[in-house]
């Protein structure tokens, strides 16, 4: 018996534009309580945060602190990744982002930016994950 | 949930624990059909339990709405499942499990363009499922493997054969393997980085 047959692709001419992140609710006023209104822009802009972006602490719980950055500051005291928040704190991953934001801004938390795929691949990365994997 | 509850928060093992020296972080996706195995790989070299991290969607599946979060009604979750690697004291590798499906892939902005690049696990029961995952990284330019998840029952195909049928150039490497097993799973990885490596090499690497 024959398996089914694929035929190939070729790469497009432009890769197709990363889609806008979903925008949280406008803010309503007074004082909120609802999570994506805490954390929610006007302008709806976001932190440049990627899935394994590591997040650390940098301060201590403000007293005013809602208790998701409680939570998310107690969880950092080590360095985690946006994902890891994201499965601890059972918050969708753009809703963590729309906190992160917040809390980066606040100066609450720091970032440390992922190593992303670009045009030219470090080769000593890929030698430093290869060693990396052979010692599992 | 109640985030004030500290004894009942749920974090990292303090085992799980990064080091404070951990700098960057890099990821791979591992993209399949539903049932292929990808969790089951995710937690074979996982040094952590598998995670799951949620995105809501709306049903149109665009993720863009103006409702978000407010309109519980038209939203929807899908889950991703992922794992870790610490690599060295400052890098550390992220895996992530992905269903194929293109409304999946944009919930997660770059998911696969940061990634250093993709395995793509197969099941020769229903090998046609991965037809157009394949194309999608062929025209996004994402570096990937093809692993050939070893099901007991599924039919047993010459890897030439299976390279003819998926119509995979002669350079992208297609392996065997069972994701039950860490040693398997981390040999497709190592398959997926030496090819890396030889992109970076050639200067192909778009």
């Amino acid at each position: 018996m024959s398996p089914p047959q694929r035929r190939r692709r070729r790469p497009a001419e432009q890769p197709p534009p990363p889609p806008a992140p979903p925008r949280a609710s406008p803010r309503q006023g007074g004082k909120p309580e609802r999570l994506f209104v805490v954390a929610g822009k006007d302008d709806g802009e976001r932190a440049e945060l990627d899935l394994v972006t590591l997040i650390v602490s940098s301060a201590e719980p403000p007293p005013a602190a809602a208790p998701e950055q409680t939570a998310l500051l107690r969880l950092c005291t080590t360095p985690l990744s946006v994902a890891e928040l994201s499965a601890y704190l059972n918050l969708p991953f753009s809703a963590m982002t729309v906190l992160l934001t917040d809390m980066l801004t606040a100066e609450l938390v720091t970032a440390r930016a992922p190593i992303v795929r670009r045009s030219v691949a470090d080769r000593s990365l890929l030698e430093a994950v290869m060693h990396g994997l052979q010692r599992l | 949930m109640d985030f004030n509850g500290s004894d009942t928060l749920p974090g990292p093992r303090t085992e799980d624990q990064l080091p404070h020296t951990a700098e960057a972080a890099v990821k791979i996706v591992i993209v399949g059909g539903f049932g292929v195995g990808k969790t089951t790989m995710v937690g074979s070299v996982s040094e952590i339990r598998p995670l799951t991290t949620e995105e809501t969607m709306t049903q149109a599946g665009i993720g863009v709405d103006d409702n978000f979060g407010s309109d519980s009604k038209t939203a929807t979750t899908v889950a991703m499942d992922f794992g870790r690697i610490s690599i060295t004291e400052q890098l550390v590798l992220y895996l992530f499990g992905t269903p194929g499906q293109e409304r999946f892939w944009f919930l997660w902005n770059g998911l696969f363009e940061g990634a250093l690049g993709a395995v793509v696990l197969i099941d020769t029961r229903r090998l046609e499922v991965s037809f157009d995952v394949i194309g999608r990284l062929e025209e996004r330019g994402v570096p990937f493997v093809v692993a050939v998840n070893s099901f007991p029952d599924a039919p047993r195909y010459p890897l030439a054969e299976l390279r003819t049928a998926l119509d995979l150039g002669e350079e992208i490497p297609i392996v065997e393997c069972d994701v039950r097993r860490r040693a398997s799973s981390r040999d497709v990885l190592m398959t997926l980085m030496t090819f890396l490596h030889s992109l970076a090499t050639a200067g192909a690497l778009r």
